[in-house]
């Protein structure tokens, strides 16, 4: 921390303190001839694309594609009689959101900022006003209003039980098999077929099961990269460069092709359990990597220090390695997390009726032939949504982790 | 060095393991038919089909508003389980991809394939696979501006022919032309939408896929008024349901309900009159609808089960015309998909 001294404060030019607009303009942008040739140039392509776009999603863009659909996207073919066990996986995720919200934001001294409440206000009016979220604005918005109510709730029992985060996190993990009940069923609930899960819903459950099934593997291969014995360093560097040699479309092909071949007949897992350990076990080795480069991060004097203190390799590695390699790595971990949420647009060539496949599939319906562009445009806008998410959550962890001064 | 000894390690395990593939499949298969009987066996005791299809396919096979799946290919499958369940909708259609469809088929994935498969020689006999009867006979075609003035393929001397890369289309593009000693402009592209793009930008006079997805494609131009086909055939693309070798009951099944379909058009019951011919005097049609003789008995499956096919799927031309013909977006005329009656190659040996 450096002081500042009146004197050096003073010294500061005093229009950097209340720059107008004109004025930020010219010094950002209009400096000197080429700065402004170069803004006009650039802001007349940018002005000429997004008229060009805004003129053709007004008017030649045919949209009935996408409410016509919309269950198709969301779900696929998952019968639509059993809607409401997909509303009730959404409430659980929005209570759970909620819940760590407020969890997470309990020392923060207003929940509900401005810009927060901005937001919220900005989802409900694009539920109402999107046509295809218009029909079921009834029961998106309770949606929004629970994770607001969790989120107060989740604020006062976090300030009087600090220890309840840890049962956030369980929750979250126990969330994920409720998640499995409701959409295959069983256990007293009409059992729906792999082979009818799709849309948004496959394609978050493939890449969430991927998440949760790379990191321990990958954590695992980092470590074992890095141990003294021999075997265990041969046989994971061998894991880790033979994977990423193979491209992923090669490894998914592999398990929905060759693994049935190995098999005797009738004995066959399931297609997107194959997909989920294919991408898992992709994923693992990159993410091996990641968590390497942080584990090479942390100084030596670390692990000396706590040897010295008397602790056991088990001990120095959960207490004092990890936590630091791992906070120096999240951004890697989360970019390598968002590209396996975009490998699952894959598994539509595997035949999985996925976001891309299940987009696919309406293509192909007479009545919406030629809407490419209206299709991909939508997918991509929900990729990026659900992307850009993670990496703002990311950022917001590295915020919160950031203990250096 | 030691990297170059784990590749090559690698290497030889991953030939071993495809050996290994290889033979594990020959070896299920006879034992599959040896020990567990028919698939039809299988299949009634499911009580559903699982039929493959490519998902994606506009005519042949996609998903509609309400989830279900409709196209040709889909039809057919459902005149499979019809026919043997008594029940078109007791269907689960798995999506395959045209390079794991064989697989799938000779692994027990799927009971049939109706998935855009072309019957080629090498399929029937190396891959192991039978082919039921044709439902669809596509060929290459070539579209061209109406307003182009090229009439046959000699027109296209030293004009330019958007074409996909890497597809049979291309060699059967190439043979056709160096037979016709036409000096043409091959623009390839990997993609489909990028060739059509092309073509539609003016900068290829012809565009050649199988006609069938040209007229599909057609409707998606701008102005599809201003395209037009020529009267060329190119190939020779004839698609139809597939089961494995090996298994005569099952393909005997899937083999006459296919002809069944047509057969039910030339004898003209449709899903609107079969009820009317229940108690007819003619005796090919009796016999057919299993009125008289055992037809369906002696194939394991219900006597009346063209009625099933016939009341819930409908005939072959109505099949065709409500997905692909003069009742859907393409139009398509019959040309060689009509009746061997009508001047196509529809033709069914006769049911007795």
């Amino acid at each position: 921390m450096t002081t500042v001294t009146p004197d050096s404060f003073s010294s500061a030019p005093p229009e950097v303190v209340g720059l107008g607009p004109i004025a930020w303009a010219k010094k950002n942008l209009f400096s000197d001839w080429f700065n402004s040739l170069l803004t006009v140039v650039i802001v007349g392509i940018f002005s000429w694309g997004a008229i060009r776009l805004t003129s053709w999603a007004l008017t030649t863009a045919q949209w009935q594609v996408i409410p016509n659909n919309f269950g198709l996207f969301m779900t696929g073919t998952f019968p639509s009689g059993l809607y409401p066990r997909i509303w009730a996986l959404l409430a659980i995720i929005c209570g759970l959101a909620g819940l760590s919200w407020g969890v997470l934001g309990r020392n923060v001294s207003t929940l509900f900022s401005r810009g927060v409440l901005i937001g919220l206000g900005l989802v409900c009016a694009f539920i109402v006003l999107f046509p295809p979220t218009r029909p079921s604005s009834l029961k998106l918005l309770p949606m929004v209003a629970l994770v607001a109510i969790a989120a107060a709730a989740g604020r006062q029992a976090g300030r009087k039980f600090p220890g309840i985060g840890k049962w956030v996190s369980l929750a979250w993990f126990l969330s994920y098999f409720a998640a499995l009940w409701l959409i295959g069923g069983g256990l007293g609930l009409t059992p729906v077929s792999t082979n009818d899960w799709g849309g948004l819903v496959l394609t978050l459950f493939t890449a969430v099961s991927g998440i949760a099934l790379c990191f321990p593997l990958g954590l695992l291969l980092a470590l074992g990269r890095r141990s003294a014995l021999p075997v265990v360093r041969w046989l994971s560097t061998a894991y880790i460069e033979l994977v990423r040699g193979v491209p992923l479309v090669a490894l998914l092909f592999m398990g929905q092709v060759m693994i049935p071949l190995f098999l005797p007949i009738g004995s066959r897992p399931d297609r997107i359990l194959r997909a989920i350990i294919a991408l898992a076990l992709f994923s693992a080795a990159y993410l091996a990597e990641n968590v390497r480069a942080g584990l090479q991060a942390v100084p030596r004097g670390q692990n000396e220090a706590a040897m010295s203190l008397g602790l056991n390799t088990p001990t120095t590695l959960g207490l004092i390695v990890l936590p630091q390699a791992l906070k120096i790595a999240i951004p890697a971990i989360v970019g390598q997390f968002i590209s396996l949420f975009q490998d699952t647009t894959l598994l539509s060539i595997v035949g999985l009726a996925e976001l891309l496949g299940i987009g696919r599939s309406i293509l192909a319906n007479p009545a919406y032939l030629g809407r490419y562009a209206e299709v991909y445009l939508f997918l991509a806008v929900i990729y990026w949504i659900f992307c850009y998410a993670m990496s703002l959550g990311s950022r917001k962890i590295e915020e919160k982790l950031n203990t250096n001064h | 060095m030691r990297k170059w000894g784990l590749l090559a390690a690698a290497l030889g395990l991953t030939m071993a393991a495809c050996g290994g593939g290889t033979t594990t499949t020959a070896d299920g298969e006879s034992g599959g038919t040896a020990t567990a009987g028919s698939r039809l066996d299988v299949v009634k005791d499911r009580g559903q089909l699982i039929c493959g299809v490519d998902g994606g396919i506009p005519g042949f096979s996609f998903v509609d508003e309400s989830g279900t799946y409709s196209g040709l290919d889909v039809d057919v499958c459902k005149a499979v389980a019809a026919a043997v369940l008594g029940d078109a909708e007791a269907v689960e259609y798995r999506r395959l991809d045209s390079t794991e469809r064989f697989t799938a088929l000779s692994g027990g994935e799927v009971d049939m394939l109706s998935r855009n498969t072309t019957w080629t020689v090498s399929r029937d006999t190396s891959v192991g696979l039978e082919f039921a009867p044709t439902t669809f006979f596509d060929g290459q075609g070539m579209l061209v501006r109406a307003d182009s003035g090229i009439e046959t393929l000699e027109d296209f001397a030293g004009q330019a022919i958007c074409v996909e890369t890497g597809t049979t289309t291309e060699l059967n593009l190439t043979d056709q032309m160096r037979q016709l000693g036409v000096d043409f402009e091959p623009v390839v592209f990997q993609d489909a939408d990028a060739a059509y793009a092309a073509y539609d930008e003016g900068r290829c006079e012809g565009m050649t896929s199988d006609k069938s997805q040209l007229v599909a494609r057609r409707s998606t131009l701008p102005n599809p008024d201003e395209h037009v086909l020529l009267e060329v055939t190119m190939s020779k693309e004839p698609l139809g349901p597939v089961t494995v070798n090996n298994d005569s009951a099952w393909f005997d099944v899937v083999k006459w309900t296919t002809y069944g379909l047509i057969q039910a058009e030339e004898f003209g019951i449709t899903s609107e009159n079969v009820a009317t011919f229940e108690g007819t005097e003619n005796p090919d049609i009796a016999r057919f609808l299993g009125a008289e003789g055992t037809l369906g008995t002696d194939m394991g499956l219900p006597n009346d089960f063209m009625v099933q096919v016939i009341s819930q799927v409908g005939n072959y031309g109505e099949i065709y015309e409500r997905n692909v013909g003069a009742d859907s977006e393409f139009a398509l005329e019959r040309g060689q998909n009509a009746l061997w009656t009508e001047g196509g190659l529809m033709y069914s040996p006769p049911f007795r």
